[in-house]
């Protein structure tokens, strides 16, 4: 089974206006390996597979597939599906308002003999396809009700699922932690010695060395080689991605500044938020970066929307440097100078349809009052600045920008609260689909930011990034704050934290 | 050699459709053609007895009432990817408030007002902007679809205008009234034209000088997140639908002036469908977000347009709405986005055949 090649892409051009997203890019997918496909954002990654299953139409090149003597070409993903190219894109498109169940099995439901949908069959067949995965939810739940990471998982489950030749996956692992992403290798394991081949985007390196057999690099839209992993060490790998050598991402560690600065600036005694998190409490010093980690669903997010009063908290008080703040909305936060970046870019964050630069200038536009428009030479400066400082890849400062890369987008987000300046700024998964390289240098950004004097509270799934710029640490399980890690912080100790030290 | 100077003209031409004014304009243009083929006098100007008269006048002067309540409903449309179907009947109502306050209640038909003049015409903009706050109120506080929430003063407002016209039509007769909807002696442009522009005006200050339509776009498209990043969702939906009902206000008023009464019954009929039917002909999006009130103005002028070609080419008033239906759908088809790729498709197609046979 070996070596029999499963699909190929030729020679593939894609052009947008005013960007040439692929320039004769090729991959080559055998029978029952792992296909990693890597490069910096907006390399193509995403262009490729939308090329692929038939989203995007392309201009040059050929696609073959195992089975199929012509050239296929797919115009839609459903034809893909039908050809045995299953696909999970990269932002999760699911249907938030139905239940999982249904998201599960829509368009493929068991039906009864009467050609009515089997929904007992449909919500048993459910459960056990996601207790598989070792995820608990209930299926008759609408998919809103849950998180980002549990939306991405259930969108792999669906996937997964199908029969397929091909399995697609961009950037599946982007919000999940790592008992998920192990959980998500055995799976694809097993797909692989069942003879499926798999296409694997990501941008954790080590994620690569587990699973996958070979790796295809794109750079700038175009082929930069197709290596296996034994011959590719990493930093040759990242070198490759990037076309220069980066400096190592272990050469910066945290200054913090504990010793100086003993101001507290934000204080908050017995916060909670009925249903979704326990009365806590919390406090950050003026320049300090705090992480807040735990499992999937442990209320991590939860915790920092109260604390912003995305979700107004019911009990307890807030306190922003000294003086209590009562935050009616976000605005009331926003003015006494706090800022948020949310975990879910697509329905918290992104304002699709408007341009780079109105994204960027929005929330320090709405700061300063519906009145007070900030000047078009000061947006454009503000712009220009952040798309230079963040490397965001767009063809003008007026592009939309839903036709950014994911990871661009990202930064786009993240230039927003940036350039508001906050005194005290919560960042959920901020580095969600960006690349390493970007990575390094928004790290830096922060603890810069931080020994200017801005308190920032770090939340992410990848715990290496948390120790590297983190000072203290909140330890959440099942929606409450169950204790924070001081002094001395690794890897072993914060997972053990999170699993509930000795009861695991 | 002529092939390239083709090519460029296509490029050109390609740049052209693409722009975004292009559409309704092209429609407005198509529609004044016809008329230019049909009957060549359309385009003349005259002026009989000191007023400008002629049909491209008649197209200002009548579309106004579309065009004002255009403006409001491009707002609401963006801001809540819902439509305001009561501004009809609001219209109705703000003229017979207008009207019952100048003639006192009860009174069928007067000569001398009761209250100063402007204060009626202010009590009747004001009354539509009761109904925004009340439309508002429904669809951003209490989260009801605004098509059901605006269904409530859409059967209503009429009904509450005849009530307080005491089931009848009451006529001002005060020359000065007449002014809003006609002429100002000595002034040969028609006056709804002058008050169009002012609503526009005023609308495009808000929206330019301000971040308002920043703030209207973002909540269009993404409330959630346009809430998080410090924007009062709520209070800018809330506001739209305000504007929206001032705008029917407005032109309740312009109506009213014009048969220097309030015929409840009738003012402002349907007048809902055209007004949604011009923010469609503007190009924008029904599903709110990015918005284009330039477009939805011109728009609202060519839905006139059509009308008035329609009478004067002598279709009866029955069958009017029956080809301005046939129009409107072709129009609107035009624009649909599995138009829009057929086209893109059918012109790759002929690229890709250009390159074959050269290729042979
Ligand atoms: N719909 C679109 N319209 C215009 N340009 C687009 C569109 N989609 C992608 N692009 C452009 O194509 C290029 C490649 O984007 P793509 O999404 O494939 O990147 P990627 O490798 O997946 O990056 P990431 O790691 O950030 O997801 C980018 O420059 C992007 O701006
Ligand atoms: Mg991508």
């Amino acid at each position: 089974m070996e070596d029999q090649i499963l699909l190929t892409m030729r020679g593939v051009s894609k052009t947008f206006p005013g960007v040439k997203a692929l320039d004769n890019v090729s991959i080559t997918l055998r029978k029952g390996e792992i296909h990693a496909l890597m490069g910096e954002n907006g390399a193509g990654k995403s262009t490729l597979i939308k090329v692929l299953t038939g989203v995007h139409a392309f201009e040059e090149g050929e696609i073959r597939l195992d089975g199929f003597d012509e050239p296929i070409i797919n115009h839609t993903p459903i034809e893909a599906q039908k050809r045995g190219i299953v696909t999970v894109y990269q932002e999760v498109n699911l249907c938030p308002n139905l239940s999982v169940a249904e998201n599960l099995f829509i368009g493929r439901e068991p039906k009864t003999k009467l050609g009515y949908i089997d929904w007992r069959k449909m919500n048993k067949l459910s459960r056990e396809l996601l207790k598989r995965l070792d995820i608990d939810v209930d299926v008759t739940q609408t998919l809103e009700n849950y998180s980002l990471a549990i939306q991405q998982m259930v969108a792999i489950a669906r996937a997964v699922d199908m029969d397929c030749k091909a399995l697609i996956l961009d950037e599946p692992t982007s919000s999940l932690d790592e008992n998920e992403v192990s959980k998500l290798f055995v799976l694809m394991r097993h797909l692989r010695e069942k003879g499926v081949g798999i296409i694997f985007v990501t941008h954790f390196l080590e994620q690569v060395y587990a699973v996958c057999d070979r790796i295809t690099v794109l750079r700038n839209g175009e082929f930069a080689g197709e290596y296996t992993v034994a011959e590719m060490p990493r930093f040759k790998l990242v070198a490759t991605m990037l076309g220069k050598d980066v400096d190592d991402l272990d050469s910066i560690k945290p200054e913090g500044c504990e010793s100086n600065c003993d101001e507290i600036a934000v204080e908050a005694v017995g916060l909670g938020h009925k249903g979704t998190i326990k009365p806590f409490d919390f406090h950050i010093r003026k320049g300090e970066v705090v992480g807040v980690t735990g499992l999937l669903g442990s209320g991590r997010t939860e915790m920092v929307r109260c604390l912003y009063g995305a979700d107004h908290a019911q009990s307890g008080t807030l306190k922003m440097k000294g003086k209590v703040l009562k935050a009616k909305a976000p605005i009331d936060s926003i003015k006494s100078g706090m800022g948020y970046l949310p975990d879910d870019r697509k329905a918290d964050g992104l304002i699709s349809e408007l341009s780079v630069r109105e994204n960027i200038v929005l929330a320090l536009q709405a700061r300063q009052g519906v009145f007070k428009t900030l000047p078009l030479a000061k947006q454009y400066e503000l712009a220009d600045s952040f798309i230079e400082m963040l490397h965001i890849k767009t063809a003008t400062r007026e592009t939309p920008v839903s036709q950014l890369s994911g990871g661009n987008q990202q930064k786009v987000i993240l230039a927003r609260w940036l350039c508001t300046h906050p005194d005290f700024l919560i960042l959920d998964e901020p580095t969600r689909g960006i690349d390493i390289g970007t990575k390094t240098e928004f790290q830096k950004l922060i603890l810069k930011f931080a020994s200017e004097g801005m308190s920032v509270v770090f939340i992410s799934s990848e715990i290496e990034e948390m120790l590297r710029t983190c000072t203290r640490m909140c330890v959440m399980r099942d929606g409450e704050k169950v204790g924070e890690i001081d002094g001395e912080m690794t890897q072993e100790i914060v997972m053990s934290a999170i699993a509930g030290g000795e009861e695991k | 050699m002529s092939s390239q100077k083709w090519g460029a003209v296509v490029g050109f031409l390609k740049r052209v459709v693409k722009m975004k004014m292009f559409l309704p304009f092209f429609c407005l243009i198509l529609v004044l053609l016809i008329n230019l083929i049909k009957s060549p006098g359309f385009f003349s100007i005259d002026i009989k007895n000191g007023v400008l008269f002629g049909r491209l006048i008649d197209i200002l002067n009548r579309g106004s009432e579309i065009a004002i309540l255009a403006v409001g409903q491009t707002l609401v449309i963006a801001v809540s990817a819902g439509t305001d179907i009561s501004v009809g009947s609001v219209m109705s109502l703000s003229a017979c408030f207008c009207c019952m306050s100048l003639a006192g209640y009860g009174v069928s038909s007067t000569n001398t007002l009761a209250i100063p003049m402007i204060l009626g015409i202010l009590g009747g903009i004001l009354m539509g902007g009761i109904c925004g706050v009340f439309n508002g109120t429904l669809v951003s506080k209490l989260k009801i679809q605004p098509m059901v929430a605006t269904l409530i003063l859409f059967t209503a407002a009429r009904a509450i205008g005849l009530l307080l016209c005491n089931n009848q039509i009451t006529y001002i007769r005060y020359e000065p009234y007449k002014y809003l909807g006609n002429f100002i002696p000595g002034c040969p442009i028609p006056t709804s034209i002058f008050v169009t522009a002012g609503v526009i005006l005023v609308v495009a200050i808000l929206l330019k000088k301000t971040s308002l339509g920043l703030y209207i776009q973002s909540v269009g498209i993404n409330k959630r997140a346009a809430r998080l990043l410090g924007i009062n969702s709520s209070k800018i939906i809330f506001l739209c639908y305000v504007i929206c009902g001032l705008c029917a206000g407005v032109a309740g008023i312009v109506a009213s002036s014009r048969i220097y009464s309030a015929d409840a019954n009738n003012i402002g009929l349907t007048f809902e469908l055209d007004a949604i039917l011009a923010v469609a002909l503007g190009g924008n999006s029904m599903a709110g977000g990015k918005f284009n009130l330039a477009g939805s103005i011109i728009g609202a002028y060519t839905i006139q347009a059509i009308t008035t070609t329609l009478f004067a080419m002598g279709v009866s008033t029955d069958q009017a709405p029956v080809v301005k239906a046939i129009i409107v759908i072709l129009i609107v088809a035009l624009q649909a986005p599995v138009f829009k790729t057929w086209f893109a498709n059918r012109s790759l197609k002929g690229k890709s055949q250009v390159k074959e046979t050269v290729g042979a």
